[in-house]
Protein backbone atom coordinates (compact mmCIF):
# COMPACT_ATOMS: atom_id res chain seq x y z
CA UNK A 1 0.00 0.00 0.00
CA UNK A 2 0.86 3.64 -0.32
CA UNK A 3 2.27 4.99 -3.55
CA UNK A 4 4.08 8.08 -4.74
CA UNK A 5 2.36 10.62 -6.98
CA UNK A 6 4.21 12.47 -9.74
CA UNK A 7 2.39 15.28 -11.48
CA UNK A 8 3.90 16.64 -14.68
CA UNK A 9 2.86 19.91 -16.36
CA UNK A 10 -0.76 19.63 -15.36
CA UNK A 11 -3.31 22.16 -16.64
CA UNK A 12 -6.94 22.05 -15.56
CA UNK A 13 -9.76 23.65 -17.58
CA UNK A 14 -13.42 24.35 -16.93
CA UNK A 15 -14.61 24.66 -20.50
CA UNK A 16 -12.42 27.42 -21.94
CA UNK A 17 -11.38 28.76 -18.57
CA UNK A 18 -7.97 27.64 -17.39
CA UNK A 19 -8.30 27.07 -13.65
CA UNK A 20 -4.88 25.64 -12.83
CA UNK A 21 -1.70 26.09 -14.86
CA UNK A 22 1.48 24.10 -15.19
CA UNK A 23 1.69 22.19 -11.95
CA UNK A 24 4.62 19.84 -11.53
CA UNK A 25 4.92 18.24 -8.13
CA UNK A 26 6.12 15.03 -6.52
CA UNK A 27 4.12 13.79 -3.55
CA UNK A 28 6.04 11.24 -1.48
CA UNK A 29 4.51 7.98 -0.26
CA UNK A 30 3.82 7.57 3.47
CA UNK A 31 3.81 11.25 4.18
CA UNK A 32 1.35 14.07 4.69
CA UNK A 33 1.44 16.79 2.07
CA UNK A 34 -0.58 19.97 2.59
CA UNK A 35 -1.89 22.34 -0.07
CA UNK A 36 -2.43 25.89 1.15
CA UNK A 37 -3.39 29.10 -0.57
CA UNK A 38 -6.12 31.75 -0.78
CA UNK A 39 -9.68 30.85 -1.86
CA UNK A 40 -10.05 30.26 -5.57
CA UNK A 41 -6.37 29.51 -6.12
CA UNK A 42 -7.18 26.09 -7.57
CA UNK A 43 -5.88 23.88 -4.77
CA UNK A 44 -9.15 21.97 -4.37
CA UNK A 45 -9.54 21.73 -8.14
CA UNK A 46 -6.03 20.37 -8.39
CA UNK A 47 -6.65 17.88 -5.57
CA UNK A 48 -9.67 16.54 -7.42
CA UNK A 49 -7.63 15.88 -10.54
CA UNK A 50 -5.52 13.44 -8.50
CA UNK A 51 -8.39 10.94 -8.42
CA UNK A 52 -10.29 12.25 -11.45
CA UNK A 53 -13.15 13.52 -9.32
CA UNK A 54 -13.10 16.76 -11.32
CA UNK A 55 -14.75 14.77 -14.11
CA UNK A 56 -18.00 14.94 -12.14
CA UNK A 57 -18.17 18.62 -13.09
CA UNK A 58 -19.43 19.08 -16.66
CA UNK A 59 -16.81 20.29 -19.16
CA UNK A 60 -13.90 19.99 -16.73
CA UNK A 61 -10.77 18.47 -18.30
CA UNK A 62 -7.04 18.23 -17.77
CA UNK A 63 -3.87 18.25 -19.84
CA UNK A 64 -0.69 16.71 -18.51
CA UNK A 65 0.22 13.63 -16.56
CA UNK A 66 -0.50 12.29 -13.11
CA UNK A 67 1.62 9.22 -12.36
CA UNK A 68 0.85 6.88 -9.48
CA UNK A 69 4.13 4.99 -8.98
CA UNK A 70 4.73 5.49 -12.69
CA UNK A 71 1.25 4.56 -13.98
CA UNK A 72 -0.52 7.41 -15.74
CA UNK A 73 -3.99 7.97 -14.27
CA UNK A 74 -5.02 9.67 -17.52
CA UNK A 75 -3.56 7.01 -19.78
CA UNK A 76 -5.70 5.53 -22.55
CA UNK A 77 -8.03 2.85 -21.26
CA UNK A 78 -7.69 3.80 -17.61
CA UNK A 79 -11.10 3.69 -15.95
CA UNK A 80 -11.75 6.55 -13.50
CA UNK A 81 -13.64 4.04 -11.36
CA UNK A 82 -10.44 2.04 -10.84
CA UNK A 83 -8.48 5.21 -10.12
CA UNK A 84 -10.94 6.22 -7.43
CA UNK A 85 -10.90 2.85 -5.76
CA UNK A 86 -7.14 3.27 -5.34
CA UNK A 87 -7.18 6.91 -4.36
CA UNK A 88 -9.78 7.63 -1.68
CA UNK A 89 -11.22 10.99 -0.83
CA UNK A 90 -12.60 12.74 2.25
CA UNK A 91 -14.72 15.82 1.64
CA UNK A 92 -15.18 19.21 3.22
CA UNK A 93 -18.52 18.35 4.77
CA UNK A 94 -18.98 14.92 6.33
CA UNK A 95 -21.08 12.87 3.93
CA UNK A 96 -21.95 9.44 5.31
CA UNK A 97 -24.74 7.76 3.34
CA UNK A 98 -27.89 8.72 5.27
CA UNK A 99 -29.81 5.62 4.27
CA UNK A 100 -27.14 3.24 5.57
CA UNK A 101 -26.16 2.11 9.04
CA UNK A 102 -22.71 2.89 10.45
CA UNK A 103 -21.62 -0.62 9.58
CA UNK A 104 -22.92 -0.44 6.02
CA UNK A 105 -21.26 2.94 5.56
CA UNK A 106 -17.88 1.43 6.39
CA UNK A 107 -18.52 -1.48 4.05
CA UNK A 108 -19.98 0.60 1.21
CA UNK A 109 -16.79 0.81 -0.84
CA UNK A 110 -15.71 -2.76 -0.13
CA UNK A 111 -19.02 -4.14 -1.31
CA UNK A 112 -18.53 -2.34 -4.62
CA UNK A 113 -15.11 -3.75 -5.32
CA UNK A 114 -15.58 -7.22 -3.94
CA UNK A 115 -19.18 -8.31 -3.84
CA UNK A 116 -18.80 -11.47 -1.77
CA UNK A 117 -17.50 -11.00 1.71
CA UNK A 118 -18.25 -13.32 4.61
CA UNK A 119 -19.89 -12.09 7.78
CA UNK A 120 -16.79 -12.67 9.95
CA UNK A 121 -14.53 -11.04 7.39
CA UNK A 122 -16.78 -8.01 7.19
CA UNK A 123 -17.03 -7.82 11.00
CA UNK A 124 -13.24 -7.78 11.16
CA UNK A 125 -12.96 -5.16 8.47
CA UNK A 126 -15.54 -2.91 10.12
CA UNK A 127 -13.72 -3.09 13.44
CA UNK A 128 -10.30 -2.57 11.85
CA UNK A 129 -11.43 0.41 9.79
CA UNK A 130 -13.29 2.05 12.68
CA UNK A 131 -10.31 1.51 14.98
CA UNK A 132 -8.11 2.96 12.23
CA UNK A 133 -10.33 6.04 12.24
CA UNK A 134 -10.33 6.27 16.08
CA UNK A 135 -14.07 5.80 16.11
CA UNK A 136 -14.50 2.20 17.26
CA UNK A 137 -14.94 2.89 20.97
CA UNK A 138 -17.62 5.51 20.35
CA UNK A 139 -19.79 3.50 17.97
CA UNK A 140 -19.16 -0.19 18.67
CA UNK A 141 -22.52 -0.56 20.44
CA UNK A 142 -24.56 1.09 17.71
CA UNK A 143 -23.17 -0.21 14.45
CA UNK A 144 -26.68 -0.81 13.10
CA UNK A 145 -27.80 2.79 13.75
CA UNK A 146 -27.77 5.34 10.91
CA UNK A 147 -24.49 7.16 10.34
CA UNK A 148 -26.30 10.47 10.10
CA UNK A 149 -27.09 10.27 13.84
CA UNK A 150 -23.44 10.86 14.79
CA UNK A 151 -21.90 14.24 15.59
CA UNK A 152 -20.12 16.14 12.81
CA UNK A 153 -16.66 15.07 13.97
CA UNK A 154 -17.74 11.46 14.32
CA UNK A 155 -19.33 11.56 10.87
CA UNK A 156 -16.09 12.83 9.39
CA UNK A 157 -14.14 10.04 11.07
CA UNK A 158 -16.75 7.60 9.78
CA UNK A 159 -16.04 8.93 6.28
CA UNK A 160 -12.33 8.36 6.87
CA UNK A 161 -13.09 4.81 8.06
CA UNK A 162 -15.11 4.28 4.89
CA UNK A 163 -12.21 5.56 2.79
CA UNK A 164 -9.57 3.36 4.47
CA UNK A 165 -11.79 0.25 4.45
CA UNK A 166 -11.04 -0.19 0.75
CA UNK A 167 -7.30 0.03 1.52
CA UNK A 168 -6.44 2.75 -0.96
CA UNK A 169 -2.92 3.79 -1.92
CA UNK A 170 -3.60 7.46 -1.32
CA UNK A 171 -6.11 9.44 0.73
CA UNK A 172 -7.07 12.90 -0.48
CA UNK A 173 -8.67 15.26 2.02
CA UNK A 174 -10.42 18.41 0.88
CA UNK A 175 -10.53 20.74 3.90
CA UNK A 176 -11.65 17.85 6.13
CA UNK A 177 -11.91 19.96 9.29
CA UNK A 178 -13.48 23.16 8.02
CA UNK A 179 -16.97 22.10 9.17
CA UNK A 180 -15.79 20.74 12.55
CA UNK A 181 -15.36 22.20 16.02
CA UNK A 182 -11.85 22.45 17.56
CA UNK A 183 -12.12 19.21 19.58
CA UNK A 184 -13.24 17.18 16.56
CA UNK A 185 -10.56 18.90 14.49
CA UNK A 186 -7.95 17.72 16.97
CA UNK A 187 -9.28 14.17 16.76
CA UNK A 188 -9.09 14.21 12.97
CA UNK A 189 -5.59 15.75 13.01
CA UNK A 190 -4.36 13.03 15.37
CA UNK A 191 -5.84 10.52 13.00
CA UNK A 192 -4.08 12.06 9.97
CA UNK A 193 -0.82 11.75 11.86
CA UNK A 194 -1.43 8.01 12.32
CA UNK A 195 -2.61 7.49 8.74
CA UNK A 196 0.72 8.54 7.26
CA UNK A 197 2.33 5.35 8.59
CA UNK A 198 0.36 3.42 6.00
CA UNK A 199 -0.95 5.86 3.43
CA UNK A 200 0.02 8.75 1.27
CA UNK A 201 -2.08 11.62 2.58
CA UNK A 202 -2.76 14.84 0.69
CA UNK A 203 -4.71 17.51 2.53
CA UNK A 204 -6.10 20.83 1.35
CA UNK A 205 -6.53 23.28 4.19
CA UNK A 206 -7.34 26.91 4.81
CA UNK A 207 -5.90 26.67 8.26
CA UNK A 208 -2.16 27.35 8.20
CA UNK A 209 -1.62 26.13 11.75
CA UNK A 210 -3.17 22.88 10.68
CA UNK A 211 -0.81 22.56 7.71
CA UNK A 212 2.10 23.31 10.04
CA UNK A 213 0.91 20.73 12.57
CA UNK A 214 0.14 17.77 10.33
CA UNK A 215 2.24 17.95 7.18
CA UNK A 216 5.81 17.14 6.25
CA UNK A 217 5.72 19.07 3.01
CA UNK A 218 3.59 22.02 2.02
CA UNK A 219 2.65 23.37 -1.40
CA UNK A 220 1.58 27.00 -1.70
CA UNK A 221 -0.82 27.86 -4.53
CA UNK A 222 -1.75 31.37 -5.62
CA UNK A 223 -3.49 33.31 -8.38
CA UNK A 224 -2.23 36.49 -9.98
CA UNK A 225 -5.77 37.94 -10.07
CA UNK A 226 -9.43 37.15 -10.77
CA UNK A 227 -9.81 35.18 -13.98
CA UNK A 228 -6.16 34.13 -13.95
CA UNK A 229 -5.25 30.47 -13.53
CA UNK A 230 -3.96 29.18 -10.19
CA UNK A 231 -0.28 28.22 -10.03
CA UNK A 232 1.96 26.28 -7.71
CA UNK A 233 4.19 28.96 -6.26
CA UNK A 234 6.37 27.09 -3.84
CA UNK A 235 6.70 23.51 -2.68
CA UNK A 236 9.05 22.50 0.06
CA UNK A 237 9.46 21.11 3.58
CA UNK A 238 6.71 22.51 5.80
CA UNK A 239 9.22 24.08 8.20
CA UNK A 240 10.87 25.90 5.29
CA UNK A 241 7.56 27.17 3.93
CA UNK A 242 6.59 28.63 7.27
CA UNK A 243 9.97 29.79 8.57
CA UNK A 244 12.12 30.34 5.56
CA UNK A 245 10.05 30.77 2.37
CA UNK A 246 11.87 31.56 -0.85
CA UNK A 247 9.05 33.44 -2.54
CA UNK A 248 7.79 36.81 -1.43
CA UNK A 249 4.11 35.88 -1.92
CA UNK A 250 4.53 32.75 0.20
CA UNK A 251 5.97 34.80 2.98
CA UNK A 252 3.16 37.35 2.71
CA UNK A 253 0.57 34.58 2.85
CA UNK A 254 1.97 32.53 5.74
CA UNK A 255 2.63 35.65 7.78
CA UNK A 256 -1.02 36.65 7.31
CA UNK A 257 -0.37 39.73 5.19
CA UNK A 258 -2.99 38.65 2.65
CA UNK A 259 -5.44 35.88 1.89
CA UNK B 1 -41.13 49.54 13.12
CA UNK B 2 -39.75 46.87 10.87
CA UNK B 3 -40.39 44.21 13.49
CA UNK B 4 -44.05 45.24 13.63
CA UNK B 5 -44.53 44.91 9.85
CA UNK B 6 -42.88 41.50 9.89
CA UNK B 7 -45.22 40.47 12.72
CA UNK B 8 -48.21 41.49 10.63
CA UNK B 9 -46.76 39.53 7.74
CA UNK B 10 -46.36 36.48 9.96
CA UNK B 11 -49.97 36.76 11.11
CA UNK B 12 -51.32 37.14 7.58
CA UNK B 13 -49.27 34.19 6.39
CA UNK B 14 -50.16 31.87 9.25
CA UNK B 15 -53.86 32.72 8.91
CA UNK B 16 -53.75 32.08 5.15
CA UNK B 17 -51.97 28.77 5.68
CA UNK B 18 -54.46 27.76 8.36
CA UNK B 19 -57.47 28.68 6.19
CA UNK B 20 -56.04 26.79 3.22
CA UNK B 21 -55.40 23.73 5.38
CA UNK B 22 -58.86 23.79 6.96
CA UNK B 23 -60.48 24.37 3.56
CA UNK B 24 -59.00 21.14 2.21
CA UNK B 25 -60.39 19.21 5.16
CA UNK B 26 -63.79 20.87 4.81
CA UNK B 27 -64.00 20.07 1.09
CA UNK B 28 -62.91 16.48 1.64
CA UNK B 29 -65.36 16.08 4.50
CA UNK B 30 -68.25 17.59 2.50
CA UNK B 31 -67.54 15.24 -0.41
CA UNK B 32 -67.52 12.29 1.96
CA UNK B 33 -70.77 13.38 3.61
CA UNK B 34 -72.45 14.03 0.24
CA UNK B 35 -71.41 10.62 -1.07
CA UNK B 36 -72.53 8.90 2.09
CA UNK B 37 -75.97 10.52 2.24
CA UNK B 38 -76.67 10.04 -1.45
CA UNK B 39 -75.39 6.48 -1.38
CA UNK B 40 -77.37 5.30 1.66
CA UNK B 41 -80.48 4.16 -0.24
CA UNK B 42 -78.37 1.77 -2.32
CA UNK B 43 -76.98 0.07 0.77
CA UNK B 44 -80.38 -0.48 2.35
CA UNK B 45 -82.44 -1.19 -0.77
CA UNK B 46 -84.19 -4.50 -1.27
CA UNK B 47 -81.52 -6.73 -2.94
CA UNK B 48 -83.85 -7.65 -5.78
CA UNK B 49 -84.27 -3.99 -6.77
CA UNK B 50 -80.54 -3.35 -7.14
CA UNK B 51 -78.99 -3.80 -10.60
CA UNK B 52 -78.16 -7.47 -10.97
CA UNK B 53 -80.86 -8.42 -8.49
CA UNK B 54 -78.55 -9.69 -5.74
CA UNK B 55 -77.94 -6.64 -3.61
CA UNK B 56 -75.40 -3.83 -3.67
CA UNK B 57 -72.30 -5.79 -2.72
CA UNK B 58 -72.62 -8.37 -5.44
CA UNK B 59 -73.24 -5.48 -7.85
CA UNK B 60 -70.18 -3.54 -6.78
CA UNK B 61 -67.74 -6.42 -6.27
CA UNK B 62 -66.91 -7.18 -9.94
CA UNK B 63 -66.31 -3.55 -10.83
CA UNK B 64 -64.11 -3.03 -7.77
CA UNK B 65 -61.96 -5.92 -8.92
CA UNK B 66 -61.99 -4.51 -12.47
CA UNK B 67 -60.89 -1.11 -11.20
CA UNK B 68 -58.02 -2.59 -9.22
CA UNK B 69 -57.06 -4.77 -12.19
CA UNK B 70 -56.88 -1.86 -14.63
CA UNK B 71 -54.89 0.24 -12.16
CA UNK B 72 -52.54 -2.65 -11.39
CA UNK B 73 -51.82 -3.27 -15.09
CA UNK B 74 -51.15 0.45 -15.53
CA UNK B 75 -48.78 0.59 -12.56
CA UNK B 76 -46.90 -2.58 -13.47
CA UNK B 77 -46.21 -1.16 -16.91
CA UNK B 78 -45.70 2.50 -16.03
CA UNK B 79 -43.60 2.35 -12.86
CA UNK B 80 -40.42 0.74 -14.22
CA UNK B 81 -40.59 2.75 -17.44
CA UNK B 82 -41.12 6.01 -15.55
CA UNK B 83 -38.27 5.39 -13.13
CA UNK B 84 -36.01 4.42 -16.00
CA UNK B 85 -36.88 7.51 -18.01
CA UNK B 86 -36.54 9.74 -14.93
CA UNK B 87 -33.09 8.31 -14.17
CA UNK B 88 -32.07 8.70 -17.78
CA UNK B 89 -33.11 12.35 -17.79
CA UNK B 90 -31.59 13.14 -14.39
CA UNK B 91 -28.33 11.21 -14.55
CA UNK B 92 -27.50 9.89 -18.01
CA UNK B 93 -28.73 12.14 -20.80
CA UNK B 94 -26.61 15.08 -21.96
CA UNK B 95 -28.06 18.28 -20.53
CA UNK B 96 -29.76 19.56 -23.71
CA UNK B 97 -31.37 16.24 -24.56
CA UNK B 98 -32.52 15.92 -20.94
CA UNK B 99 -34.25 19.28 -21.09
CA UNK B 100 -36.01 18.49 -24.36
CA UNK B 101 -37.09 15.10 -23.12
CA UNK B 102 -38.39 16.65 -19.90
CA UNK B 103 -40.59 19.04 -21.87
CA UNK B 104 -41.97 16.25 -24.04
CA UNK B 105 -42.86 14.18 -20.98
CA UNK B 106 -44.57 17.15 -19.34
CA UNK B 107 -46.45 17.74 -22.57
CA UNK B 108 -47.85 14.21 -22.41
CA UNK B 109 -49.52 15.17 -19.14
CA UNK B 110 -51.34 18.03 -20.85
CA UNK B 111 -53.16 15.85 -23.38
CA UNK B 112 -56.85 15.50 -22.44
CA UNK B 113 -57.95 12.00 -21.54
CA UNK B 114 -60.50 11.89 -24.38
CA UNK B 115 -57.61 12.00 -26.82
CA UNK B 116 -55.97 9.07 -25.09
CA UNK B 117 -59.27 7.22 -25.25
CA UNK B 118 -59.68 7.87 -28.97
CA UNK B 119 -56.07 6.89 -29.58
CA UNK B 120 -56.77 3.72 -27.59
CA UNK B 121 -59.71 2.60 -29.74
CA UNK B 122 -58.66 3.79 -33.16
CA UNK B 123 -55.00 2.84 -33.00
CA UNK B 124 -53.85 0.81 -30.02
CA UNK B 125 -56.78 -1.63 -29.89
CA UNK B 126 -56.48 -2.34 -33.62
CA UNK B 127 -52.73 -2.87 -33.41
CA UNK B 128 -52.97 -5.08 -30.35
CA UNK B 129 -55.71 -7.33 -31.74
CA UNK B 130 -53.30 -9.71 -33.57
CA UNK B 131 -51.08 -9.78 -30.47
CA UNK B 132 -54.06 -10.91 -28.38
CA UNK B 133 -54.84 -13.54 -31.00
CA UNK B 134 -51.29 -14.83 -30.71
CA UNK B 135 -51.38 -14.73 -26.91
CA UNK B 136 -54.65 -16.66 -26.82
CA UNK B 137 -53.17 -19.38 -29.03
CA UNK B 138 -49.74 -19.67 -27.44
CA UNK B 139 -50.20 -18.56 -23.84
CA UNK B 140 -53.85 -19.39 -23.44
CA UNK B 141 -53.14 -21.81 -20.58
CA UNK B 142 -52.36 -18.79 -18.38
CA UNK B 143 -55.79 -17.66 -17.11
CA UNK B 144 -55.17 -13.98 -17.84
CA UNK B 145 -54.50 -14.77 -21.51
CA UNK B 146 -57.32 -17.27 -21.96
CA UNK B 147 -59.06 -17.08 -25.34
CA UNK B 148 -61.04 -16.46 -27.37
CA UNK B 149 -59.39 -13.11 -27.86
CA UNK B 150 -61.59 -10.08 -28.45
CA UNK B 151 -61.98 -9.33 -32.16
CA UNK B 152 -61.93 -5.60 -31.56
CA UNK B 153 -59.00 -5.42 -29.15
CA UNK B 154 -61.13 -3.35 -26.77
CA UNK B 155 -60.08 -5.27 -23.68
CA UNK B 156 -58.89 -4.81 -20.13
CA UNK B 157 -55.25 -5.07 -21.21
CA UNK B 158 -55.69 -2.32 -23.81
CA UNK B 159 -57.36 -0.13 -21.20
CA UNK B 160 -54.51 -0.84 -18.77
CA UNK B 161 -51.90 0.09 -21.37
CA UNK B 162 -53.70 3.34 -22.21
CA UNK B 163 -53.85 4.13 -18.48
CA UNK B 164 -50.13 3.35 -18.19
CA UNK B 165 -49.34 5.90 -20.90
CA UNK B 166 -51.55 8.41 -19.11
CA UNK B 167 -49.89 8.06 -15.71
CA UNK B 168 -46.36 7.85 -17.11
CA UNK B 169 -45.79 11.62 -17.25
CA UNK B 170 -46.77 12.32 -13.66
CA UNK B 171 -44.64 9.52 -12.22
CA UNK B 172 -41.74 10.44 -14.49
CA UNK B 173 -41.69 14.15 -13.80
CA UNK B 174 -42.02 13.81 -10.02
CA UNK B 175 -39.37 11.08 -9.89
CA UNK B 176 -37.06 13.19 -12.04
CA UNK B 177 -37.40 16.16 -9.70
CA UNK B 178 -36.69 13.94 -6.69
CA UNK B 179 -33.67 12.30 -8.33
CA UNK B 180 -32.24 15.69 -9.24
CA UNK B 181 -32.42 16.72 -5.58
CA UNK B 182 -30.06 13.98 -4.44
CA UNK B 183 -27.33 15.84 -2.53
CA UNK B 184 -24.19 16.21 -4.66
CA UNK B 185 -22.28 15.42 -1.49
CA UNK B 186 -23.66 11.89 -1.36
CA UNK B 187 -23.22 11.25 -5.06
CA UNK B 188 -19.58 12.35 -4.82
CA UNK B 189 -19.06 10.17 -1.75
CA UNK B 190 -20.14 7.15 -3.76
CA UNK B 191 -18.10 8.07 -6.83
CA UNK B 192 -15.01 8.73 -4.70
CA UNK B 193 -15.26 5.18 -3.34
CA UNK B 194 -14.94 3.87 -6.86
CA UNK B 195 -18.61 3.40 -7.71
CA UNK B 196 -19.69 3.29 -11.34
CA UNK B 197 -22.53 5.56 -12.32
CA UNK B 198 -25.11 2.82 -11.88
CA UNK B 199 -23.64 1.83 -8.50
CA UNK B 200 -23.71 5.47 -7.44
CA UNK B 201 -27.37 5.63 -8.43
CA UNK B 202 -28.13 2.47 -6.45
CA UNK B 203 -26.22 3.68 -3.38
CA UNK B 204 -27.44 7.26 -3.21
CA UNK B 205 -30.05 8.36 -5.74
CA UNK B 206 -32.53 5.52 -5.33
CA UNK B 207 -32.46 5.32 -1.50
CA UNK B 208 -32.74 9.09 -1.32
CA UNK B 209 -35.58 9.22 -3.83
CA UNK B 210 -37.51 6.18 -2.61
CA UNK B 211 -40.17 7.98 -0.54
CA UNK B 212 -40.69 10.51 -3.32
CA UNK B 213 -40.98 7.81 -5.95
CA UNK B 214 -43.56 5.98 -3.83
CA UNK B 215 -45.55 9.21 -3.57
CA UNK B 216 -45.26 9.68 -7.32
CA UNK B 217 -46.51 6.14 -7.96
CA UNK B 218 -49.41 6.75 -5.58
CA UNK B 219 -50.38 9.91 -7.47
CA UNK B 220 -50.24 7.89 -10.67
CA UNK B 221 -52.35 5.18 -9.05
CA UNK B 222 -54.87 7.80 -7.97
CA UNK B 223 -55.21 8.96 -11.55
CA UNK B 224 -55.44 5.40 -12.87
CA UNK B 225 -58.17 4.50 -10.35
CA UNK B 226 -60.24 7.56 -11.09
CA UNK B 227 -59.77 7.81 -14.84
CA UNK B 228 -63.14 7.69 -16.60
CA UNK B 229 -63.02 8.84 -20.20
CA UNK B 230 -60.20 6.70 -21.50
CA UNK B 231 -61.50 3.52 -19.91
CA UNK B 232 -65.10 4.25 -20.85
CA UNK B 233 -64.04 4.68 -24.48
CA UNK B 234 -61.51 1.87 -24.76
CA UNK B 235 -63.07 -0.93 -22.75
CA UNK B 236 -66.12 -2.73 -24.04
CA UNK B 237 -67.47 -3.56 -20.63
CA UNK B 238 -68.95 -6.81 -19.47
CA UNK B 239 -69.07 -9.18 -16.50
CA UNK B 240 -65.99 -9.92 -14.42
CA UNK B 241 -63.61 -12.41 -16.06
CA UNK B 242 -60.02 -13.39 -15.40
CA UNK B 243 -58.87 -13.07 -19.00
CA UNK B 244 -57.43 -9.68 -19.89
CA UNK B 245 -57.76 -10.21 -23.63
CA UNK B 246 -61.47 -11.01 -23.85
CA UNK B 247 -64.32 -8.57 -23.92
CA UNK B 248 -65.44 -8.04 -20.36
CA UNK B 249 -64.75 -6.41 -17.02
CA UNK B 250 -65.49 -2.86 -16.06
CA UNK B 251 -64.19 -0.22 -13.68
CA UNK B 252 -66.04 1.94 -11.16
CA UNK B 253 -65.18 5.14 -12.99
CA UNK B 254 -66.31 3.74 -16.35
CA UNK B 255 -69.48 2.34 -14.80
CA UNK B 256 -70.38 5.77 -13.43
CA UNK B 257 -69.48 7.63 -16.62
CA UNK B 258 -71.40 5.28 -18.89
CA UNK B 259 -74.59 5.05 -16.78
CA UNK B 260 -74.87 8.38 -15.00
CA UNK B 261 -76.65 10.33 -17.79
CA UNK B 262 -79.68 8.03 -17.71
CA UNK B 263 -79.73 7.20 -14.03
CA UNK B 264 -82.37 8.32 -11.54
CA UNK B 265 -83.71 7.17 -8.19
CA UNK B 266 -82.11 4.03 -6.83
CA UNK B 267 -79.81 3.61 -9.86
CA UNK B 268 -78.37 7.06 -9.10
CA UNK B 269 -77.76 6.04 -5.50
CA UNK B 270 -76.00 2.90 -6.68
CA UNK B 271 -73.64 4.89 -8.85
CA UNK B 272 -72.91 7.37 -6.08
CA UNK B 273 -72.31 4.47 -3.71
CA UNK B 274 -69.86 3.10 -6.28
CA UNK B 275 -68.15 6.50 -6.17
CA UNK B 276 -67.99 6.23 -2.39
CA UNK B 277 -66.32 2.85 -2.66
CA UNK B 278 -63.73 4.31 -5.06
CA UNK B 279 -63.15 7.13 -2.57
CA UNK B 280 -62.50 4.61 0.21
CA UNK B 281 -60.15 2.54 -1.99
CA UNK B 282 -58.11 5.63 -2.90
CA UNK B 283 -57.94 6.70 0.74
CA UNK B 284 -56.78 3.24 1.80
CA UNK B 285 -54.12 3.14 -0.91
CA UNK B 286 -52.76 6.51 0.20
CA UNK B 287 -52.66 5.47 3.84
CA UNK B 288 -50.75 2.31 2.97
CA UNK B 289 -48.29 4.43 0.98
CA UNK B 290 -47.75 6.80 3.92
CA UNK B 291 -47.14 3.83 6.17
CA UNK B 292 -44.59 2.36 3.75
CA UNK B 293 -42.76 5.69 3.60
CA UNK B 294 -42.72 6.21 7.36
CA UNK B 295 -41.39 2.73 8.11
CA UNK B 296 -37.82 3.75 7.23
CA UNK B 297 -37.89 7.26 8.57
CA UNK B 298 -34.75 6.88 10.68
CA UNK B 299 -32.75 6.04 7.60
CA UNK B 300 -34.31 8.57 5.26
CA UNK B 301 -32.27 11.26 3.58
CA UNK B 302 -34.23 13.90 5.47
CA UNK B 303 -32.21 13.85 8.68
CA UNK B 304 -28.80 14.35 7.17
Amino acid sequence: MSKRIDVQDLNVFYGDFKAVEDVTIRIEARSVTAFIGPSGCGKSTFLRTLNRMHEVIPRARVEGKVLLDGDDLYGAGVDPVTVRSQIGMVFQRPNPFPTMSIRDNVLAGVKLNNKRISRSESDNLVERSLRGANLWKEVKDRLEKPGSGLSGGQQQRLCIARAIAVQPEVILMDEPCSALDPISTLAVEDLIDELKDNYTVVIVTHNMQQAARVSEKTAFFNIAGTGEPGRLIEYSETTDIFNNPKEKSTEDYVSGRFG
Amino acid sequence: MSSRTSQTGDKVFSTTALVAGVLILVVLFSVAVFLLIQALPAFFADPSEVTGGEGFWSYIWPIVVGTVMAAAIALIIATPISIGVALFISHYAPRQLAQGLGYVIDLLAAIPSVIYGVWGITFLAVELEPVYEWLAQNAGWIPIFAGPASATGKTMLTAGIVLAVMILPIITSISREIFLQTPKLHEEAALALGATRWEMIRMTVIPFGRPGVISAVMLGLGRALGETMAVALVLSTGPLIASLIQTGNSTIAAEIALNYPEAYGLRLSELIAAGLVLFVITLAVNMVARWVISRHKEFSGANS
